[in-house]
């Protein structure tokens, strides 16, 4: 992810000056996944439009400090992400052990030849993937798919949607999400492993079905 | 190179950290010679990086107008 852009500098220069339109931009352009990811850490919608007007405040604020060493982008989801936490809300040390002490896997163990069977651990006779479909952009399919995947990840467990969310939805890297969310870099593919491997397990039904 | 073959639940466990290039080499090498000789796991890593592009398509709703304007007033107080 590129630091800080040319047109970045501009930005800043002009919420520096003042300029609602600069600021107006900003906030739409960051606002929907801050509160996406907001949502993840305290209990209801309104704490977390507080969060976010918060990290906005905290922006224009510290906006003549801003030295451009990460984008605006990483800059608010840090400074959100800490509001966040401090509003307290959640015991979460208790998840993220769970999450770590699970040893199962993503896929049904049904769909592998049992241990004894010839070639055991491997997929099943019909049991074996077959690809999904090429959904064009804009095609009927693919935002069907879209919005299957978009509620698949709402059922997600906090810590799993908020990390898909960051790497997949946003586009985040592995270093700043571990970062962003302080936590080591194998837990946060764990996170991210289970969270794709249930979506992808609700579109492969969805297609089955479909046909 | 290791000689241990990987079986298709193993491999499964391990796209995130391949897709990650986050595998040491020699799993990464076993993971890849698996792939040559298995259509489900090939089919399963498709899906997989099919899925990731589908949930890199998803776009956030739109900005509730109220909670924007509130923003925007936030904006204007502090300048």
């Amino acid at each position: 992810m590129p630091a800080i852009g040319e047109d970045e500098a501009d930005l800043i220069t002009a919420l520096r000056a003042g300029d609602e339109a600069a600021f107006a931009h900003l906030v739409d352009l960051h606002t929907p996944a801050l509160l996406r990811v907001a949502n993840g850490y305290v209990p209801n919608r309104e704490i977390a439009e507080e969060v976010v007007q918060d990290t906005w405040i905290a922006l224009v604020k510290g906006i003549n400090g801003f030295e451009g060493r990460s984008s605006v982008r990483t800059w608010l989801f840090t400074v959100m992400i800490n509001i966040a936490k401090k509003r307290g809300m959640r015991e979460r040390r208790d998840s993220e052990v769970a999450v770590m002490a699970f040893t199962g896997g993503t896929v049904d163990p049904a769909r592998f030849r049992a241990v004894g069977e010839e070639w055991q651990g491997h997929w099943r006779e019909n049991e074996e993937p077959s690809p999904f479909p090429d959904t064009p952009e804009g095609s009927a399919l693919g935002g069907e798919l879209i919005d299957v995947a978009r509620r698949a990840l709402d059922t997600l467990p906090e810590r799993q949607r908020v990390v898909v969310s960051l790497r997949d939805m946003m586009g985040f890297d592995s270093a700043e999400v571990c970062e962003l969310l302080d936590i080591s870099v194998a837990n946060q593919r764990v996170l991210l492993h289970r969270g794709r491997a249930v979506v992808r397990q609700v579109l492969e039904n969805y297609l089955r079905d479909a046909t | 190179m290791s000689t241990e073959s990987m079986d298709c639940n193993e491999l499964v466990e391990l796209v995130t950290a391949y897709l990650d290039g986050a595998l040491d080499l020699d799993t990464r090498a076993r993971f890849d010679m698996h792939l040559l000789d298995c259509d489900g796991c090939e089919n399963y890593l498709q899906q997989f990086n099919a899925t990731v592009r589908t949930l890199g398509a998803i776009r956030d709703g739109h900005l509730d107008p109220d909670f924007r304007d509130r923003l925007l007033r936030a904006f204007g107080n502090w300048h």
